[in-house]
Formats: structure tokens, C-alpha cells, sequence
């Protein structure tokens, strides 16, 4: 996709209001916000694709569109309406820069897996609680065991998986085959380090950026 | 193996071969016979990931073909055939095998007579149901060439020869006002057999979906008595016969699967025999309706 950079990650806020029409904004309830902006700002390049599997709470991901020019800042208001091409959840049909429409939970890795099988470098964004769906699974342990270098899965945790992960997401990860790790959600540092393509890289990653407890 | 299954996968091999668009994805069926490739994707027995990724395949310019038993390609997967392929707009070719009840040994599990009403729920499928290895060849090869969303449903059971014409041809013109009977796809043969003495305006039908309504008004004329003969679920396009007569009186009588749970295991044609579609059982039946 051709990124333009317009605005900035301190207009988010601005945006989020325009979108929502709330003043103040929960971070708990925004809780992918800092991974979009990263994988916005410093890490897609031209022909990389993006694919939000956890399509639910999208307004976080419409703001970082936005604020890049690939959504035009007037869309953003009637989020959700009959005519808005901005709704609950996204749909690639009706959204520019959507690549892929979600909502059902647990669709977007196998996606991300068929389109990361053509060489396509592929970041695909999950929730933990996302992952007690068992397709997931079947994504996870397919890609780990073909080695899927230019698939990467970033699972925003804010520990709302209902019955938890005892032992840890990354480790189930890297049972599959996965190179794994655990990084600070908001911190944009640790995210750009941790989500920047790897050429060397021969198991797909997981990276998992870890936000406030919702 | 079934005819139509050994035709499917020696074009699905050229087709891997020849065509640089073309990904086979498939889940520990027909693997073998398909064979290694760069571009055939054995997912395991993991069916919603085997259409997930034909989704992304797509997404990236292939051409996906996705083959499985027929309740594994459709009734497992099916919220990703509705989401992942037609919500997000992309297109895979779906070949099964096994059709309603060719697994009969194998119970329940391996039939699936609802596949056809299932994927004709969502939008935008075309449905193929060939009689004939050679129809299928037609249908998948024309599949291949494009970038929608296409069923094709394999079965053992065949017509003695090919219908040339794809989609819905008229075989035999009864006198005016005579009945419509209509077969689809394999349903063609026991058909034939059951009506050879009446006088009715026969027809075939291999693609379902979209239904051919002005054709089939067109082949009624007159008439106002209609049998509908499908190798699935009874009644699977009896909404689609409906809309296609809207503005005419008429009976319909949908022949197909009963929609009830069958507890026998034995042969197809066992099967066959016991849901009334072969010859005896649909010459029963036209006599019943028709008198």
C-alpha cells in the first residue's frame, strides 16, 4: 500500500472524538492503537499487507488509517451508520485500506497463511481472547511447521481470554515452531524492533504486545 | 475411485502444471492422487484452514481450488465459505467428492446431502452438478479460467452419456401442456428410464446455481405440472422453480434426499433406491403425481 504520512500520532485523540464522538478515551478499550500506529508509521512497506483479524473495536484502527491518509478524515464521521463505509466491523468491500473484512473471530490467520504461501510478507493482528477460537490453531500450527518466514501474528494481550493461557501465549507459539516474544503493547520502540520485517528469519513470528488488563 | 474423481484430479494436475494462477489446496483428501507441487497445499485435516488460506491464495491473484469430502469442503468450513470468501469478496473454485450418500458404509458423517442447499444460501456461488466426467471437465475447466466463487460436486453416480450443452437443455419436447420433468445432474439416467413411456417435456440441468428461470418457464409452455429430480436434499431449488413460475399455476413435485436422519450403511445404490431416485422409485412417484 502507498503511505502517505498526514498527520500524526498525537492527532489520533482528535480523530478517535471525531469518530466516536467521546471526549476522553479509555486506552483499555484502545487497546491496538500503539501497534497500529508502529505498523503504520515505521514498519508496512510497498506490497506488505496487514490483515485485522480481531475486527471487533475497530475505531483505534480507522484513527491510524486516517491519520495516514488512506481513509479520508470525513469518513470518519457517521461511523456506523446506514451509509458509512466505516462500520462495528471492517469490511475491505466498503473501506479503503481494509484489506481484510472481519468481525467472526478467528478467520484472519488462515487468510494471512494462504497469502503469506506467494512470498507476500504479512502481518496479521489477533486478540488473546481472539485465540480460544480453534482455527487459529489450525493456522498456527500449519504455519510453524512449513516454516512461514513472511507471516508475522501480533497478539495484542490484555487478558481478557476467558479461561486464561496458563504458561503463557508465546509458548504455545513456540511449540508450534513459531519464533516467539513478548514486548510492551505502548512501547513504540520495543514494537518497531520486534515487528520489523526479518529477512534472516526462517519460522513465522509471534509477537506478543502485552497492553493494560482490560 | 469415481470417474469424475479421476478426471478432477488429472486436470487439476495439467491445470498446476500449465497455469501459474492455479493453487490446489486440500486437507489429507485426494492428496496423493493431486501430488507434490509447489502450489498444491496440504493443510492437514484442517478444514477451515484449508478455506481460509484458498481465501488468501485468492487474495493474491490465484486461482484456488479447495477439494475435500463434501461434508468437510462444505458443511465444517461453511462460515468460512460466508466470510471469507464471499464476505471479503474473493473467489476459489470448491470440488468435492462423496456427493449425498457415496460413502454409504461410512454413516452419517460422510453424507451430506444438504451441500447444495447449504452453498446456495450464500450469495453469488455457481453451483455445477455434472452427470458426467465429461461435463465436469467442462465446467471445472471453465471454473478455472475465472476469478468467482464456483461448486462442483463429484459423485459416483453418472449418466450413461454426456449432455453437451452446459446448464439446462431440453432433451425431449412433450405435447403442449404436457408435464415438465427436469433432472439434475446424475438423477438424468433413472429419470429417462422412469418416463420412457410418458409424455413429457424432459430436461437436464448440471449447473443449479444460477437457476435457469426464463428456460425453464420457456420448456413448461403450457403445461402446469412440474417434477423436479435432484441427486440431494428434496426441495433444494423448489424456491428457485417457484420464483421461476410465479405468474403460472402449477404443481411442483421436488424429488430428492428426504431431510431426515437416515441410519442405514450398505452401497449408493442401496441408498439410491431407498430415498425413491432410481427408476423404479421415481416411476412410482410420476405416477402418483401425474396419474
Amino acid at each position: 500500500m502507498a503511505i502517505t504520512t498526514t498527520l500524526g500520532y498525537d492527532d489520533l485523540p482528535a480523530l478517535l472524538t471525531r469518530l466516536t464522538g467521546d471526549v476522553k478515551h479509555d486506552r483499555s478499550s484502545l487497546s491496538t492503537l500503539d501497534v497500529l500506529w508502529v505498523l503504520y508509521d515505521r514498519v508496512l512497506g510497498e506490497g506488505d499487507r496487514f490483515l485485522l483479524s480481531k475486527g471487533h473495536g475497530p475505531a483505534a484502527f480507522y484513527a491510524v488509517l486516517a491519520a495516514k491518509g488512506i481513509v479520508p478524515v470525513e469518513a470518519l464521521d457517521g461511523f456506523g451508520s446506514f451509509d458509512s463505509r466505516l462500520g462495528y466491523h471492517p469490511d475491505r468491500v466498503l473501506a479503503p485500506g481494509v484489506e481484510f473484512s472481519s468481525g467472526s473471530l478467528g478467520h484472519g490467520l488462515a487468510v494471512g497463511v494462504g497469502s503469506a504461501l506467494t512470498g507476500r510478507r504479512v502481518w496479521c493482528l489477533v486478540g488473546d481472547a481472539e485465540l480460544d477460537e480453534g482455527s487459529n490453531w489450525e493456522a498456527i500450527q500449519y504455519a510453524g511447521r512449513v516454516g512461514l518466514s513472511s507471516l508475522t501474528a501480533i497478539v495484542v494481550d490484555n487478558d481478557s481470554s476467558e479461561h486464561g493461557w496458563p504458561g503463557g501465549l508465546e509458548r504455545r507459539f513456540m511449540l508450534e515452531g513459531w519464533a516467539a516474544l513478548r514486548v510492551d503493547g505502548r512501547d513504540h520502540e520495543q514494537l518497531e524492533a520486534a515487528l520489523r520485517p526479518d529477512p534472516e528469519g526462517t519460522r513465522p513470528r509471534c509477537v506478543v504486545a502485552e497492553v493494560e488488563a482490560r | 475411485m469415481s470417474a469424475m474423481r479421476e478426471r478432477f484430479y488429472e486436470i487439476a494436475r495439467e491445470a498446476l502444471d500449465e497455469d501459474e494462477r492455479v493453487a490446489v489446496v486440500t486437507a489429507q483428501i485426494g492428496t496423493e492422487s493431486i501430488g507434490e507441487h509447489p502450489r498444491h497445499f496440504d493443510v492437514g485435516i484442517r478444514e477451515q484452514l484449508m478455506i481460509g488460506v484458498a481465501a488468501g491464495l485468492a487474495l493474491e491473484g490465484r486461482r484456488p481450488v479447495a477439494h475435500s469430502y463434501t461434508p468437510f469442503l462444505v458443511e465444517r468450513p461453511w462460515e468460512f465459505l460466508k466470510l471469507d470468501l464471499g464476505h471479503n469478496d474473493l473467489g476459489a473454485v470448491l470440488v468435492s467428492t462423496g456427493a449425498s450418500y457415496d460413502a454409504a458404509r461410512s454413516g452419517r458423517t460422510h453424507q451430506a446431502p444438504e451441500d447444495v442447499a447449504l452453498v446456495a444460501a450464500l450469495p453469488g456461488w455457481t453451483i455445477h452438478v455434472p452427470g458426467h466426467p465429461d461435463e465436469l471437465e467442462a465446467s471445472f475447466r471453465r471454473s478455472l479460467a475465472g476469478d468467482d466463487r464456483v461448486y462442483i460436486r463429484l459423485s459416483e453416480e453418472e449418466n450413461h452419456a454426456r449432455v453437451d450443452a452446459g446448464g439446462f437443455t431440453v432433451l425431449r419436447r412433450g405435447a403442449p401442456g404436457a408435464a415438465l420433468a427436469l433432472a439434475v445432474g446424475p438423477t438424468l439416467t433413472p429419470l429417462l428410464e422412469a418416463a420412457v413411456d410418458r409424455d413429457v417435456t424432459l430436461a437436464y440441468l448440471s449447473t443449479v446455481r444460477p437457476f435457469p428461470h426464463d428456460a425453464v418457464r420457456e420448456a413448461l409452455g403450457e403445461g402446469s405440472a412440474v417434477v423436479l429430480v435432484e441427486p440431494y436434499l428434496s426441495g433444494t431449488s423448489a424456491s428457485e422453480m417457484s420464483a421461476a413460475l410465479v405468474d403460472r399455476p402449477h404443481r411442483l413435485l421436488a424429488l430428492g434426499v428426504p431431510n431426515a436422519e437416515f441410519r442405514h450403511y450398505g452401497t449408493g445404490r442401496e441408498h439410491r433406491a431407498a430415498h425413491g431416485l432410481d427408476a423404479a422409485g421415481i416411476a412410482r412417484s410420476l405416477q402418483r403425481f401425474l396419474g
